[in-house]
């Protein structure tokens, strides 16, 4: 009699993982033939709706934001598991450094303990080989924070599969500012050390080598996005912004000039596999178009 | 069993795909319509709540639109002209046409709605790649239109500019986009904004040279270069509210295209399926109505 229950137990076990199993083998056999046609080489996510979704279960302040990690977990599992190479998340941004010193200070807390979680050998990413970069003004986080970014940055150096960007303290109006800054800083020095070269010229022909070399001294568009921290990865093919609010709030906003933009209403930790689906099959039926345009430039 | 269990499943796959492409010879679109249907079915059953706030499964009237929730500059990507032409069985500079007709009434209505600022994408900097005829006739279009509205908008008391590149657009456009900034620099309660051959990321290049070139001169120091000093250099300070407040596309594309890319930072964004000649007062009033119900946090609790 006692050991019915027990019984049971181990029955639905077993059941769960057989269920499991069969979910995960018609996922791979679906992403197999999404994988036929064209499939995005860089998704970008805005993680809303953490608190709304505490709130509408019920639940304590900070659990929407745990709720939203494991959402996190499983979307980069299905990401990888496609084939996206390159996957970017908006953590936090400059903006919410305004809101309530509690909810900031847990919200610190929170991406503390995960950032360190990253290195266990479980991880998300040892299982995919993920590089990891963490992108924004770090100098803005708290010692304990950059301290454990950069350990995270430097341990997954090496790896060359897959590519995860954090971005932590994060403006797209702040990251451009210090792109221009150093471009500014690079020019000025180049102008500086050439314009010594020059001192002693006074020929015609000289003179009009001199303006030729200061069109190459102007900067290009290519001297901005060099200097931006987001380029060590492709501008995103798709920017999905969950919980209905359709805005940017200053995410990638130079980054994201010719993305597709998805807008599910479902709040973050709600998001699922099906919305992850419809945004890659609108992205593979508006390509075909997006390629021709391109090629016509 | 999972051998067999995997046959089955691949059997049933193979099937459905030479399903759809037997289908795709006869049409195409249409299959691959149904199966985004259905996906859109199960995808978006909790999106109820996104359209009924955007795109109105009831009639919604102006009475329903607050004055001062009003935004006080809405910018549009005027997309659709070409298709709006196929689907009528006109040419393509009927459609483009109908679509600066429906511009100017567009202005009119916001105007009169109590928004300051009005801004169009009227010609990107990569519609150069298009086809040499249309774009010829764009830029008439846009010459005659601006040319025949001189006297219109100093009546309305509206202020025209023109933002973009300016370089390659023919003289004769160059000539009368000086003389219609002329004739309405001097109103201040409306502004109209055209962007020709504008390009988001060329416009913020433009502000950075431009600090660049200041800085050498010795005007400012490298340290005091901020986010404000960037947003005076842009194209768009020519104005009061040079962030939009709502961003409108038309046609049901979801992507910004190289419009405005700074100055989008903190904007609503609204996608409307309709073409951009059918989009009339009730979509416009659609529009401010799902701009006014949003809840804009900036980053952090309101």
């Amino acid at each position: 009699m006692a050991e019915l229950p027990g019984q049971i137990k181990r029955m639905s076990g077993g059941i769960k993982q057989l269920l499991e199993q069969i979910f995960g083998f018609s996922r791979r056999c679906l992403f197999r033939i999404i994988s036929m046609g064209p499939i995005p080489n860089h998704l970008a996510f805005i993680m809303d709706g953490n608190r709304r979704y505490a709130k509408k279960c019920g639940l304590e302040e900070g659990s929407g934001h745990k709720a939203g990690f494991s959402a996190l977990m499983l979307m980069l599992q299905y990401c990888y598991e496609l084939g996206i190479q390159y996957v970017t998340i908006y953590a936090f941004s400059i903006d919410n450094f305004r809101r309530q010193p509690e909810e900031v200070q847990s919200l610190m807390d929170l991406m503390l303990e995960k950032i360190k979680s990253l290195l266990e050998k479980e991880s998300i990413v040892h299982q995919y080989g993920i590089r990891v970069y963490f992108i924004g003004n770090l100098a803005l986080l708290n010692d304990q924070v950059r301290a454990a970014a950069e350990k995270v940055m430097n341990a997954t150096a090496k790896n060359s599969r897959v590519v995860l960007l954090i971005c932590i303290a994060y403006n797209s109006t702040d990251e451009i500012l210090q792109a221009v800054k150093k471009s500014c800083i690079n020019k000025y020095t180049y102008n500086i050390e050439a314009s010594g070269s020059y001192k002693h010229e006074d020929t015609d022909s000289e003179i009009e080598a001199k303006d030729i070399e200061n069109q190459e001294k102007k900067i290009q568009l290519v001297d901005i996005e060099e200097n931006m921290q987001m380029s060590v990865a492709p501008n995103p093919d798709i920017l999905i912004r969950s919980s209905g609010e359709t805005r940017l709030s200053n995410f990638l906003l130079w980054q994201t000039g010719n993305s597709q933009l998805c807008f599910p209403a479902a709040l973050w930790p709600e998001i699922g596999l099906r919305h992850l689906v419809w945004a890659i099959l609108n992205f593979q039926r508006s390509h075909s178009y997006l390629e021709k345009r391109k090629k016509q430039l | 069993m999972l051998s067999l269990l995997s046959s089955l499943l691949s059997l049933l796959f193979v099937f459905l795909i030479s399903f759809f492409i037997i289908t795709s010879h006869f049409s195409f679109p249409l299959s691959l319509l149904k199966l985004l249907g259905f996906i859109k079915f199960t995808a978006s059953r909790d999106d109820d709540d996104n359209y009924k706030r955007d795109e109105g499964t009831y009639v919604v009237g102006e009475e329903e639109l607050q004055r001062e929730l009003m935004p006080r500059h809405v910018a549009v990507i005027m997309d659709g002209n070409r298709r709006w032409a196929k689907r009528e069985g006109l040419l393509t500079s009927q459609g483009h046409e109908a679509g600066a007709k429906r511009l100017i009434e567009f202005s009119e209505l916001c105007f009169k709605l109590g928004i300051h600022t009005v801004s169009a994408f009227a010609f990107s900097t990569e519609n150069w790649g298009r086809h040499k005829i249309e774009v010829k006739c764009l830029m008439s279009l846009i010459q005659h239109y601006l040319k025949s509205k001189i006297q219109y908008f100093q009546r309305e008391e509206t202020r025209v500019s023109i933002i973009g590149n300016l370089t390659k657009i023919p003289e004769s456009l160059r000539q009368t986009i000086h003389e219609i900034e002329e004739a309405t620099k001097s109103y201040k309660k409306k502004h109209l904004i055209l962007a020709i051959d504008y390009s988001g990321r060329l416009d913020i290049l433009r502000a950075c040279k431009s600090i660049v070139h200041k800085s050498e001169a010795g005007l400012i120091r490298k340290e005091d270069v901020d986010e404000a000093m960037i947003e005076r250099e842009l194209l768009t300070s020519c104005t009061e509210f040079s962030s939009p407040d709502l961003l409108i596309r038309t046609s049901g594309e979801q992507r910004i295209s190289n419009f405005f890319l700074w100055q989008l930072a903190y904007t609503e964004l609204f996608f409307s399926s309709v073409l951009w000649p059918d989009f009339d007062k009730d979509k416009l009033v659609e529009a401010l109505v799902s701009y006014q119900r949003r809840e804009r946090r900036f980053g952090c609790r309101v």
